[in-house]
């Protein structure tokens, strides 16, 4: 078995980065000018990357497959984005978020990562405050916190329920300044198709112009991918419709293994399935959970109306199981819950398989500070309503007016129903300290890596993970690369490999358009979901597994010789580039089976129903599972699993606990 | 309560930006009222693709109205009927059992047809590469709390800050002008002292890379307010004129 070297740099946990990054090596700014870095993805990752880097001088390329950078699926991002600031006063600190997050992760993330992250997140702070984005403030002109699951103190700054979009357009601005100064040119509308590999080393990317068809080769002395997370292999997720695999698939077949794909997050406050045409979910933020109550009828099978139902015959089941963190324990431990209460007959609405967030109580302990704040005394009912109302507005309004539109019924009068929903995906390529993947010169940021979450992702790390990475890592951290590079000139796209690389590109695609079958990509997407959500969702067993694995090497099989791509290969034809895509996630919903069934523990988001305690929870197993799955691709598959050990020196292991 | 529409579709077919378009009308039956519009223009693609004809091309991405790619002109009005809302957040209950519905692509010569439904908004881009952004690198920033901004101002930017970049209201404009577009951007860094250092060269530039692409004056209809999905209030275009004017006159 090859030995991964993480490449974490010796010292005290607390003093890694500090030194590191005074001693990496630097690349002088005449040498800069001559060296090209392609980026893949223009979301918080790529965009902050592409913006930081140009910024020094170097020559970037970014790519991305829709009409601008500014769509990238970042831009849904709800809640906010934590940071070890401590403006609160309430004890925070970087070792605090560190640990939290450790914790969260359940133990299975690498502790110097963490802390990386941890330290630069205040950084991200001021850095998108310089930039012009409008965080909420208090009335005294400073920012404003609020609490997210997993953490007891208020770490999480936020724009309304719209922090992704605003820190997104804060990257964008950047990335477009740069655009127009010259110094990054933008390829919209262009999917990466392969990684060009000369001599071992990440060389290039052939990239598909979506509209003319056309197939082009790029050479960059280093490629970064910053696509993203695989949640759609479900089908159903709170993904944008194009979030795909493709790219990091691309480059896990060249070499780059691929860690911990079963680490998928589901996100327990979403809004339910409604029928069979449902293309995407939409997901309600966790910081509905601050203020929201979750509950479902005491009694099995309850059909009256929710607020039929008494105070006494209503079960707070987060409340009674959870009582230290209440309403606020992390996603995977909330979404286990409504499952086990759906599961076992709870469940309310018409599909049975949904459970009440429940604003009421908020509303009325709203609306009765704002009497005291404005000296009301004996404020009648309708009052407190109306006040608390316009509170609840004021913090969660959008998210209740998307509630309204999509399900047509008013969450300021009945409660919301929610039911978990795949959503982020903590596995992805595997990187060492500098964000590299086993391919040199190769990449992988943000969702697209899998560094830094563990086996579950705490809510608002996801934004300070994509712009801790691309603003305050991959510029130091590149050098140590770049800097050997300096004498390779830019290479021609003429060359042998470049050529190799086009031509296996344009053969599949023609594979694809001549099998001329009878079933559109959605049917075999739909298929596949169905399969990952059933076996590889919430709870996974062995026997499960096994039986997908073989399920979903037929449904490769039936794809490849029944698929119908309508359109030519030369023009925008959006089903030619979704039969690429779902042809990646039948690989790697093959490949996530294969992880979860080798993982006989249960953590964080991957939950093996043999493994867990009496009581229902998680059970690790850490004598024998405290390690990264790293998978290598051999062909077809044929997957070999390498192992990063997990050592934890700062951090005593337990048990995680929120009760 | 889900209910079920049979409805006739007419939809702009374009096969590209060279050749001319025309409509195209479709029967569709059993559309449940709980689906979204692009969900019901899913259920015709996929029976199209079964049919052997070419689905019908339209951008859309995030289906939760924040992404800004989606961009249907349905029944002459962008995103359709419904206000505040983008047309993935449309949903079939807002229509008729029996209605017909006209749908088009963005109308503007700035932005250019590729295919059927899909447009070219790049100048959206061009314009923020103009001058929509703090010149500020990374790693230059203080403490955030240092810069302490009235609530006031931080609510009026971020409302303005808003914009998905849809380009709604240059189809709703009779004289497809992107003022409310450029304005909101100058509006949310005018509003803020981090962006007050280049608050008059940005709106120049901004202002001038609109007219380069070829978008229309304003005339103050109000149209694009009206149909902007996320109510950016068209008092933006008032504080850009302000800024616009002022820059004017004071360079040198």
């Amino acid at each position: 078995m090859t030995k991964l070297d993480a490449k974490i740099p010796e010292g005290a946990l607390a003093d890694k980065w500090t030194k590191y990054r005074s001693s990496v090596s630097l690349v002088n700014p005449a040498n800069k000018r001559s060296l090209e870095i392609i980026v893949v993805g223009s979301g918080l990752a790529g965009a902050s990357a592409a913006a930081s880097l140009a910024e020094l001088g170097y020559k970037v390329k970014v790519f991305c497959f829709q009409d601008s950078p500014r769509r990238a699926h970042s831009i849904a991002a709800q809640g906010g984005i934590n940071a070890a600031k401590n403006y609160q006063n309430d004890g925070d600190s970087v070792y605090r978020l560190f640990y939290d997050t450790i914790k969260g992760g359940d133990y299975r993330a690498r502790e110097a990562n963490v802390h990386r992250l941890s330290e630069v997140s205040g950084n991200i702070i001021d850095q998108c405050v310089a930039q012009g984005v409008p965080f909420a403030r208090e009335y005294g002109g400073l920012l404003s916190n609020r609490s997210f699951g997993g953490t007891q103190v208020q770490r999480t700054f936020y724009a309304a329920g719209q922090t992704g979009q605003q820190l997104l357009l804060g990257a964008y601005s950047a990335l477009q300044r740069q655009v127009g100064m010259g110094n990054v040119k933008m390829y919209t509308r262009h999917e990466m198709l392969d990684v060009v590999t000369i001599d071992g080393k990440a060389r290039g990317i052939i990239a598909r112009d979506s509209v003319t068809g056309a197939l082009e080769r790029h050479f960059g002395h280093a490629v970064l991918l910053c696509t993203g997370g695989y949640g759609n292999v479900f089908y159903l997720s709170t993904n944008a419709m194009g979030s795909n695999v493709t790219a990091a698939w691309k480059a896990h077949k060249k070499g780059a293994y691929f860690a911990n794909p079963c680490y998928t997050q589901i996100h327990p406050t979403c809004i339910p399935v409604s029928g069979d045409h449902q293309s995407k979910l939409t997901l309600m933020s966790e910081s509905l959970r601050n203020d929201g109550r979750i509950w479902v009828p005491k009694k099995q099978n309850d059909n009256r109306k929710a607020n039929e139902i008494p105070e006494d015959e209503r079960d707070y089941y987060l409340e009674r199981r959870y009582p230290a963190f209440g309403n606020l324990v992390p996603r995977d431990i909330a979404s286990r819950a409504a499952k086990e209460r759906c599961d076992a007959g709870y469940g309310v609405g018409t599909s049975k398989m949904a459970v009440y967030l429940d604003y009421a109580a908020a509303i009325i302990r709203y609306g009765k500070g704002e009497a005291n704040k404005n000296n009301m005394h004996n404020p009648s009912d309708e009052e407190i309503q109306a006040m608390g109302k316009a509170v609840v507005k004021e913090k969660y309004g959008n998210l209740f007016d998307m509630y309204k539109q999509i399900t047509g019924e008013d969450p300021y009068e009945v409660p919301m129903r929610i039911y978990p929903a795949v959503h982020y995906t903590m596995g992805g390529l595997w990187v060492d300290y500098n964000l590299m993947t086993t391919v040199p010169g190769l990449y992988a940021l943000g969702e697209a890596n899998f560094s830094d979450h563990g086996a579950n992702r705490l809510g608002a790390s996801a934004l300070m993970q994509g712009l801790a990475d691309g603003y305050f890592v991959i510029p130091y951290t590149i050098g140590a690369y770049l800097a050997s590079e300096i004498r390779t000139p830019a290479m021609s796209t003429d060359s042998e490999d470049f050529v190799a690389a086009e031509k296996a590109v344009r053969d599949r695609l023609e594979t694809l358009m001549n099998i001329k079958g009878s079933k559109p990509v959605d049917y075999f997407h739909k298929r596949l979901g169905k399969i990952m959500w059933d076996e590889c969702g919430m709870a996974r067993s062995a026997e499960g597994l096994k039986a997908s694995i073989k399920e979903i090497q037929a449904l490769q099989k039936e794809f490849w010789s029944d698929v119908k791509i309508p359109g030519e290969i030369d023009n925008l034809n959006p089903e030619l580039e979704k039969a690429g895509r779902v042809a990646d996630f039948l690989e790697l919903g093959e490949l996530m089976c294969i992880d979860a069934l080798d993982r006989n523990e249960s953590c964080g988001g991957h939950f093996r129903t043999e493994y867990q305690t009496e009581d229902g929870e998680a059970l690790r197993d850490d004598e024998n599972y405290a390690y990264v799955a790293a998978w290598e691709y051999e062909k077809q598959s044929s997957f070999k699993l390498h192992k990063e050990e997990l050592k934890y020196e700062n951090i005593k292991i337990a048990q995680r606990s929120y009760k | 309560m889900e209910g079920h529409l049979n409805l006739t579709l007419k939809i702009w077919r374009q096969k590209n930006a060279s050749v001319a378009g025309k409509f195209e009308t479709y029967q569709v039956s059993g559309i449940s009222t709980d689906m979204s519009f692009l969900e019901m223009i899913d259920v015709l693609n996929n029976r199209l693709i079964e049919e052997g004809d070419d689905p019908v091309a339209f951008d859309h991405d995030c289906r939760e109205g924040i992404c800004g790619m989606c961009s249907m002109y349905i029944n002459g009005r962008p995103h359709g009927p419904n206000r505040g809302v983008t047309t993935c957040q449309l949903h079939m209950r807002s229509f008729q059992d029996g209605e017909t519905i006209t749908v088009e692509p963005w109308r503007a010569s700035a932005f250019p047809v590729i295919k059927d439904l899909v447009v070219n908004r790049s100048a959206f881009d061009r314009i923020i590469a103009a001058g929509g952004f703090v010149s500020v690198n990374t790693g230059n920033a203080q403490d955030a709390n240092n810069l302490p901004i009235p609530k006031e101002n931080a609510d009026e930017a971020f409302a303005a800050a808003a914009c998905i970049g849809c380009g709604a209201c240059v189809a709703a404009c009779k004289n497809a002008s992107a003022m409310l577009f450029t304005s909101a951007k100058v509006s949310q860094l005018a509003l803020l002292p981090q962006g007050q250092v280049e608050a008059a060269s940005r709106a120049q530039a901004m202002v001038a890379q609109m007219d380069e692409e070829g978008f229309g004056a304003c005339s103050n209809t109000g149209a694009c307010e009206a149909e902007c999905p996320k109510g950016i209030s068209i008092e933006n275009i008032a504080r850009m004129n302000r800024e616009y004017f002022s820059a004017t006159f004071s360079s040198k």
